[in-house]
């Protein structure tokens, strides 16, 4: 019954999207006042339908009704409680219902809360935000159908993928998706900014708070997935410059690169054509994650619940509407009027700058990604990995941080460089601490001693602007800039202690037996059986010791029932100065010794990746309300158009 | 400045900025891409000894060996016409097991060996590495049978 219900509201949902696009273009051309007064009411219902069709998804999962055949297929009655309602997205059908869901709720808070567009524009957003979920309908309701029924219903279900149990289900897909599908609403402004002409300051100021409200979620959601794949895995490692990852990143890079030349086109008038671009790019990306992440076209250690045949659809669609905009780009554009001029060094010109690096990596990144499907269409099998990605982008990356410890400090219009003397201090701080690691700490290698030192100016730099300014006066968005930028001089310091100085040991110890890594001596006191809800494991005990400082830490073999597998389950120690990660496998095949295969890592001050990762998203809030609350106050005193 | 010559000049930056990322891109990719071999392909190749590259294949039965240190495995990755000798130390995946699949990252060393950094075995019953997909898997059951006997 509930799944009936379910589906009727996306039916619903679906007739209303089409509704939707009809309302946006009376809105748009003016047609009928009657049709231009629907549009707003019609993307709100959309949205809720939406909405509800989710909530009956969750609740089937919930209560594990297995005449549901995606529920049969991907759950199990004996599941804990939050996995089964994670898991409701954990498979292709669940999570395209979240895509469409979060995309028509954009559309819904498009029309509550959008209210510096003028009209004409609104309407044509609200009628290009309808487009994309017109596409996705058809997919949901005929051949990916999240609520169909599986007649006789199976006994207890066929279970959740394990790697996937775990609470980062929880909160990595539907951030990350918040933050692609977010993007989607920058893409409809953007289109009907090419349909109307009229892009300016007002329009950019329209469209920032949204882009913002994007990036904060997919800089969440990407923070979230690499730690979680970092404990999950158990490999050590934080990023593996996968296809997925890459997936996620890109977008992440074109939405960066957005909210900067937005901020251009916001205060200065410039860089009009190149903001839409990027706003079509940063969505474009975001479908193409989708569709690379679906597909599973590309050889991924994270890629689940792929489906060839959809992925093709998703393809299609893509084509559809990335070379839809694009041409309307190409035919529209000369429309727009051209934007003012600026001098080079100024704040603009460091945000250009800004932009063409971004640009630059995410180029490369694509690059990298896409390349084993080009080179398997002229019949080579390679991979791309690691070593590509990190020698292309570490060093654009490095000049970026450069860049951002100048361009902060420049003022909007022109500036001179020696009126900054303060930023000699970065500048010595930088060149002081390379020198002395490099004296120090030559075997960490010259790329992570000069990320560390540029990360520590970096970090002292992203404080100069807020130098010299009344604290209590200085608005918030400045703050959220001055921590947005420290978050990722933090992040960046955290990856290059991890590459430059982390220790591994791989030992095979007998129980008794002590190990030591790093100063950390591990001894490994016994293996015990444990039983959990689903699975049943063998779990190390393991007392570790450095210094006075003694913990125990359990890592974990761990067999599941349902689906029959075997994980491990990393233990981890968290410090101030790092993470000690232990890793435990039974004694291997043929080995009569008993001996436990361990690994064992120390990874100085790792966790700055994840809390740079965090502070960049607070960052983004900060900003995020800072702006609201400027424009709410300006609209009380009857002015809302004035002024930045 | 006029703005149609700043636009000039930007757009001159963008092309030279995009020329530059395609020629980093294209000499990262010449000397970091990895090329994926077959036991048999790889037979063929003249691969020069510590370039990276992938190897795939099925584990030939009864080949997994651990050296006394308890960390090390030697096996043997083979397809339906060649076989190759891998020496691994580390912790294997969980689902590598004899018979199966399995892709690994590594290189060739002097003597003829693969030297695996990391290796990929199927992550649940259904997956199936891509470069797998098209090896003749039920020639390669066939022939490790008789092999292993």
């Amino acid at each position: 019954m509930i799944a009936e219900f379910g589906l009727a509201a996306l039916w619903l949902a679906a007739a209303f999207a089409l509704l939707q696009a009809f309302a946006g273009i009376g809105h748009w051309r003016g047609f009928s006042p009657a049709l231009a007064s629907l549009t707003r009411p019609v993307a709100v219902v959309q949205g809720l339908l939406c909405l509800i069709a989710f909530g009956c998804l969750i609740w089937l999962f919930a209560v594990t009704d297995l005449s549901v055949l995606l529920v049969a297929s991907n759950s199990h009655i004996d599941k804990p409680m939050i996995f089964k309602l994670a898991g409701s997205w954990g498979n292709h059908e669940g999570s395209m219902l979240l895509w469409v869901t979060v995309l028509s709720l954009a559309g819904a808070a498009i029309a509550l809360f959008e209210k510096r567009l003028d009209q004409q524009t609104l309407g044509a957003a609200l009628f290009a935000q309808s487009l994309p979920a017109l596409g996705f309908f058809p997919s949901l309701l005929f051949s990916s159908n999240p609520l169909g029924r599986l007649a006789p219903a199976p006994p207890a279900g066929a279970g959740l993928n394990p790697l996937l149990q775990d609470i980062g289900l929880a909160f990595h897909p539907p951030t990350l998706y918040i933050g692609y599908v977010g993007l989607s609403v920058a893409f409809s402004f953007a289109v009907a900014a090419l349909l109307t002409g009229k892009v300016g300051p007002t329009f950019a100021r329209a469209m920032r708070p949204w882009v913002l409200l994007a990036w904060i979620f997919l800089t969440i959601g990407i923070t979230a997935g690499s730690y979680w794949a970092y404990y999950e895995l158990g490999w050590g490692g934080w990023w593996f410059w996968d296809p997925v990852e890459n997936a996620s990143l890109m977008p992440w890079l074109a939405a960066t690169a957005l909210l900067h030349s937005v901020a251009v086109l916001a205060t200065r008038d410039a860089l009009r054509a190149w903001t839409i671009m990027l706003a079509l790019v940063a969505f474009a990306m975001a479908m193409a994650g989708t569709f690379l992440v679906r597909s599973g076209i590309l050889t991924s250690v994270h890629a689940f619940a792929v489906d060839p045949e959809r992925g093709a659809f998703i393809l299609g669609l893509l084509a559809i509407y990335v070379g839809g905009a694009f041409a309307l780009f190409g035919l529209r554009i000369g429309v727009v009027r051209e934007g003012k001029t600026f001098a080079l060094l100024s704040r603009e010109g460091a945000i250009v700058g800004n932009n063409i690096f971004l640009s630059v990596i995410l180029a490369i990144v694509l690059v990298g990604t896409l390349w084993p499907l080009a080179a398997e269409a002229m019949g080579d099998k390679i991979s791309v990995g690691p070593p590509y990605f990190n020698r292309t982008t570490v060093p654009i990356g490095l000049l970026l941080m450069l860049l951002l410890i100048v361009g902060p400090l420049l003022r909007w219009r022109g500036d001179l460089l020696v009126q900054h003397k303060a930023l000699w201090i970065p500048a010595g701080i930088f060149i002081l601490l390379f020198a002395v690691l490099m004296v120090t700490q030559a075997q960490a290698g010259v790329w992570p001693i000069l990320a560390l030192s540029l990360a520590v100016a970096t970090a002292l730099g992203s404080i100069l602007p807020l130098l010299g300014r009344n604290l209590l006066r200085t608005p918030l968005s400045v703050w959220g800039m001055a921590l947005a930028h420290f978050g990722f001089a933090v992040s960046v310091a955290g990856m290059a202690a991890e590459s430059g100085w982390k220790s591994e040991k791989l030992a095979a110890m007998r129980i008794g037996e002590t190990a030591v890594v790093s100063g950390w001596e591990v001894k490994l006191a016994d293996v015990r059986p444990v039983v959990g809800d689903n699975w049943v494991a063998l779990e190390g005990q393991m007392q570790v010791r450095r210094g006075g400082d003694a913990a125990e830490m359990r890592p974990q073999s761990r067999q599941f029932s349902n689906p029959k597998q075997q994980t491990s389950e990393a233990a981890l120690l968290t410090r101030w100065d790092g993470q000690l990660y232990t890793v435990i496998a039974a004694p291997a095949e043929g080995d009569v010794s008993d001996r436990w295969q361990v690994r064992l890592w120390w990874k100085p001050f790792v966790t700055l990746i994840w809390y740079g990762g965090l502070l960049i998203a607070f960052g983004g809030a900060l900003a995020l309300i800072g702006r609201i609350g400027l424009f709410r106050r300006k609209r009380s005193r009857g002015n809302p158009w004035s002024g930045a | 400045m006029k703005p149609k010559h700043q636009r000039l000049v930007l757009a001159v930056v963008a092309l030279v900025a995009l020329i530059g990322a395609a020629l980093l891109a294209a000499s990262a990719l010449r000397d970091e891409a990895s090329y994926f071999y077959t036991p048999a392909t790889l037979a063929k190749a003249d691969v020069e000894p510590g370039k990276a590259i992938r190897l795939g294949g099925m584990v030939q039965r009864g080949s997994i060996k651990r050296d006394a240190d308890g960390l090390t495995v030697r096996f043997v990755v083979q397809d339906r016409d060649a076989t190759q000798p891998v020496m691994y130390k580390g912790i294997t995946p969980d689902l590598f097991v004899e018979g199966s699949g399995v892709v690994a990252d590594g290189r060739m060393d002097k003597s003829g060996i693969f030297i695996a950094e990391s290796l990929l075995a199927k992550h649940d019953e259904n997956y199936v590495p891509r470069e797998l997909k098209d090896i003749d898997m039920s020639a390669a059951e066939h022939s490790k049978d008789t092999l292993a006997e």
